[in-house]
């Protein structure tokens, strides 16, 4: 018995030993078979290694996800590499070994495809599932949800047990029905699954029934179960569509509105300038680039001295472009336009010359190419309402912008002093002359608000659209167009003149393509003014002869 | 009669100019120089693309100057700056030409540019070399063009696409900027997809204006689009400043290119310069060549790039590749034919072999495109493109397109006995 009980064990051990070198070599030989060429290789090797469970496993992916594991060209030997001055840091990837640093062109980058991608994500999400970060575990469940393995249906069903956070047992349920709809083990359980994900209307849920449907239709003698799940597929897709072209409005609201504030935000100061003051003036748009432009540096800076504080830069870039572009805004009209007053063709003609010179200053400057401004945390990323609607976090921060100018425009015209000097000298100079008003500094001052405010919205711009010198340009067209269909003169009419061409533009894109509904919009535009010559809201009284 | 006189004594000045140009010509002929024109614009939207490739050529031109020049004599750029207004570029080639009497000339980047010289240079009988790519459908005794013509770009990137390795794309969104290169590049696309057994309801063009800004409607369509339950990919011939909005839309609204991959034919090094590219890795481009490649010729060619712009930040691209093979080639054709006589420059391009900066040798047929290399890579976090798929050897660039029915039929050949652009049959 003795005996017998000794070499149980002992054969035991050994099975052990031999199980744990087998285990440690196969993660070694699929550690190398990275090292090969073709893809499909490669993606055999990575399944390999998640399957060994060896703890190196993991960190081993995230750097080949990250693009941080390499080979040294030396001796091929696979290396993780952080990067360091002039080149990296590189330690041994099985062994943890540090190997010093190397230059850039010793050591060669794994690459790896959009395929390999996606596995590694889904992969490395069933262990991240349990994490401490909501977040993480979110992203973990959606990856899992996107490659849909079959083998992470426990980890998943684990996960879902212990999970608290509701947005994330939800994301979690939507997977598992994925996974039980595409790896199902009975037929009852592929209809509890599509009746699960008929609830979660979202386009990738919709995909993934499509999918589903599609496989279905094209068996050839179906079973009666499989009849039974094709149409409450296509009963699910037809729900699904409903709610989907619901959302679609709304979605398409929004988009419109987001497009007005952009051109409200564009036009506003023009308002200002041309509405108010009545001067044509071409370079407005260029204040709206020295202001992205300023947006810019405020970056560099914060880059340089604070760059913990990047998140801020916007706060501070907003006061400092209206201040910039204000300022250049009094030194033109010191300059150039009051010299003009009341010659219109000539202010245009000058203004625009101004344009080009302004840009091909900037560009002589900063270089022809784009700057990059980066987006703060907090304006990146979409806010998901519900599966189907995601809005972006920068267009609704820019529509918060450019409600929260408009009504400190309104505030400054209608309470200030200031303001009522500026609209009793527009509405009749001489008189307010007589009144003891500095016409002239009037004149300044409001021409340099209008600037500075065009210079504001060159902060919001730089979040969506390039920073080069032509981003002026692309917005002095529709600047116009929204100032003259809402009315010269009128802060009102510019904002409900901004919304609705936005509206009509967005709602019209899906029929008819980009290129046509802005020409749509345009002829709308003319006919309307041929109607109406003064817009929306048309000033009445006196101040309109003049 | 009055203005019939003006026009007649302004023609008459016209005339003395063009003869005092012609002798103020044979005057500089005599002085040791080779002219080398760069006709790019330096100003206005394209600017920010063009500026990169006057510097590329000033760089070969000083490069060569270095080593002694080309024929024993110093060779002279003369540039000047369109100004992105197409009209402008034919006056500018004119000046080239008739005034400054270079010997060959570099530049255009846009189609609707390079279609507003080519009369000029034919009527001249000069030399233009084209470094872009471009839609094809074109083939001018007197322009060699070193970009990709669409079956060196467009077709291989779709192929790849259609593919396992590139995640067997079923579903099409063709986006593009509306004007003659994506317009015809995806008429050959299309039909290319067609032959190839993808329906019309999986297939969505979509045009949209230079310098769009406001991508919601349309990268939301795309969304919708791709949850057919269909593998889709969307391939953009989207141009210049409007891809920096396109792409930050793309990353806002989280389409990842694991789900939805996008392909583009005009966006390389310099324009993801401006962009912070974390949202977007793994979007796909499609080029003859990324700075990323390691290659010997092509270290030397950054070294050299960083020393001549004077930063080591600054990226190459492919038109850059494109412009320093055109280049080389012109030299090496100048020097076998002994002078710059545009004839005999041009009967020496043919076979002209120059190493890629990529590996491999590009050669110059006589359809006046070039076989090269056919890359397509996948954007990093660092701004770099990585290779993921090449051809085995080189593509040979086809003027005519085999997917539309009408240029099908079509052959560009200059040498005898067909000497022609685009003819169904041999002229001698």
């Amino acid at each position: 018995m003795r005996i017998e009980f000794k070499t149980l064990l002992a054969g035991l051990l050994l099975v052990f030993a031999i199980q744990f070198s087998a285990q440690a070599q196969s993660f070694d030989s699929a550690a190398e078979g990275l090292l090969a060429k073709s893809y499909k290789d490669k993606i055999q090797a990575v399944e390999i290694i998640a399957a060994t469970g060896d703890a190196r496993s993991a960190p081993l992916l995230e750097a080949l996800l990250a693009g941080d594991l390499f080979t040294r060209k030396s001796d091929k030997l696979l290396v993780i590499g952080n990067k360091a001055s002039g080149g990296y840091d590189i330690v041994n990837a099985l062994t943890g070994e540090a190997l010093g640093s190397v230059k850039k062109r010793e050591v060669r980058k794994i690459r790896i495809n959009n395929k390999m991608r996606g596995l590694i994500k889904g992969l490395l999400g069933g262990l991240t599932l349990l994490n401490d970060d909501p977040n993480l575990r979110l992203k973990a469940a959606d990856a899992v949800f996107k490659s849909r393995p079959a083998e992470m249906r426990t980890p998943i069903e684990q996960a879902l047990a212990t999970e608290t956070d509701p947005t994330v047992t939800k994301a979690l349920e939507r997977t598992l029905a994925a996974l039980k709809l595409t790896h199902a083990q009975s037929s009852e359980e592929q209809l509890a699954a599509v009746e699960m994900l008929e609830g979660m209307a979202d386009p990738q849920v919709k995909s993934l029934l499509s999918a589903e449907g599609r496989k279905l239709q094209a068996i050839k003698d179906p079973t009666d179960a499989e009849l039974q799940l094709a149409l409450a597929v296509d009963a699910a897709l037809a729900k699904i569509d409903e709610k989907l072209a619901f959302l679609n409005i709304i979605e398409n609201i929004f988009q419109g509105v987001s497009l007005g504030s952009v051109l409200l935000l564009a036009a506003i100061g023009l308002a200002i300038t041309f509405g108010v003051m009545g001067v044509i003036n071409m370079a407005h748009g260029e204040m709206v680039m020295i202001g992205a432009y300023t947006t810019y540096m405020v970056q560099q800076l914060f880059l340089n001295f604070a760059p913990d504080m990047m998140n801020f830069s916007l706060l501070v870039a907003i006061p400092a472009a209206f201040l910039v572009s204000g300022a250049c805004g009094i030194g033109i009209e010191r300059s150039i336009i009051r010299f003009l007053y009341g010659r219109p063709l000539e202010t245009l003609l000058a203004t625009w010359g101004l344009s080009l010179i302004l840009q091909q200053f900037v560009r002589t400057i900063f270089g022809p190419t784009n700057k990059e401004v980066s987006s703060p945390d907090w304006l990146s990323g979409t806010w998901e309402v519900t599966g189907g609607l995601a809005l972006t976090y920068n267009r609704i921060g820019i529509i918060l912008f450019a409600a929260a100018v408009l009504i400190l425009l309104m505030l400054v015209l209608r309470k200030t002093a200031f303001g009522l000097q500026m609209r009793a000298v527009t509405q009749n100079r001489q008189m307010a002359a007589s009144m003891g008003i500095r016409t002239g500094w009037v004149d300044a001052m409001t021409f340099g608000l209008g600037s500075g405010v065009a210079g504001m919205a060159g902060v919001a711009l730089s979040q969506i659209d390039n920073v080069s010198p032509n981003l002026g340009q692309a917005y002095i067209i529709d600047s116009f167009m929204v100032v003259v269909f809402g009315g010269v003169g009128n802060l009102w009419g510019t904002l409900v003149g901004a919304l609705s061409l936005g509206i009509t533009n967005k709602f019209l894109e899906p029929y008819t393509g980009a290129v046509l509904a802005k020409i749509l919009v345009l002829v709308v535009i003319i006919l309307f003014i041929q109607k109406r010559p003064r817009g929306l809201f048309a000033l009445k009284g006196r101040a309109v002869e003049n | 009669m009055l203005g019939l006189r003006k026009v007649a004594g302004l023609v008459a000045g016209a005339a003395m100019m063009a003869t005092s140009a012609l002798g103020l010509g044979a005057a500089q002929a005599a002085d040791d120089v080779i002219k080398v024109g760069v006709l790019h614009s330096l100003s206005g939207t394209m600017a920010i693309s063009e500026t990169t490739l006057k510097d590329a050529v000033l760089m070969m031109v000083d490069d060569l100057n270095k080593n002694g020049g080309l024929l024993g004599k110093k060779v002279e750029a003369v540039v000047v700056d369109p100004a992105s207004d197409w009209p402008l570029f034919a006056e500018k080639a004119r000046e080239l030409i008739e005034v400054e009497k270079v010997d060959v000339v570099f530049g255009c980047w846009t189609s609707v540019s390079r279609k507003s010289v080519l009369p000029v240079f034919e009527e001249l009988n000069s030399m233009l070399f084209y470094p872009v790519q471009y839609e094809g459908e074109e083939s001018s005794r007197n322009v060699f063009y070193t970009g990709a013509a669409p079956n060196q770009q467009a077709i291989p990137a779709v192929e790849y696409l259609m593919s396992e390795e590139g995640g067997n794309v079923k579903r099409w969104v063709l986006a593009g900027t509306d004007y003659v290169y994506p317009r015809t590049t995806n008429k050959i696309l299309e039909a290319f997809l067609k032959s190839k057994g993808v329906a019309d309801e999986d297939i969505m063009i979509s045009y949209t204006p230079f310098g769009h800004s406001d991508w919601q409607t349309i990268v939301s369509d795309i969304k919708k689009f791709g949850s057919e339950g269909k593998k889709t990919a969307v391939v953009s011939t989207i141009n210049g400043d409007a891809n920096v909005p396109f792409y930050k839309e793309l990353g806002n609204q989280g389409i990842e290119a694991s789900d939805i991959p996008v392909v583009a034919f005009s966006v390389g090094e310099e324009e993801l310069a401006g962009l912070d590219t974390g949202p977007l890795v793994g979007h796909l481009a499609a080029w003859n060549y990324f700075m990323s490649v390691e290659d010997e010729n092509n270290d030397t060619f950054i070294k050299k790039w960083h020393a001549f712009i004077g930063d080591e930040d600054r990226v190459t691209n492919d038109p850059m590749e494109a412009t320093y093979i055109g280049f080389k080639m012109w030299e090496q054709a100048v020097k076998q034919a002994g002078t710059t006589d545009i004839d005999a420059v041009r009967q020496a391009m043919y076979g002209q072999e120059v190493k890629n900066l990529t590996g491999g040798t590009a050669v110059m047929n006589s359809n006046h495109h070039l076989s090269k290399p056919v890359l397509i890579g996948e954007i990093q976090d660092d701004g770099q493109i990585e290779t993921v798929w090449s051809t085995d050897g080189v593509v040979k660039g086809d003027a005519w397109s085999d997917f539309i029915p009408e240029s099908a039929k079509l052959t560009a050949d200059w040498t005898y006995p067909f000497v022609c652009g685009g003819c169904e049959k041999a002229m001698y």
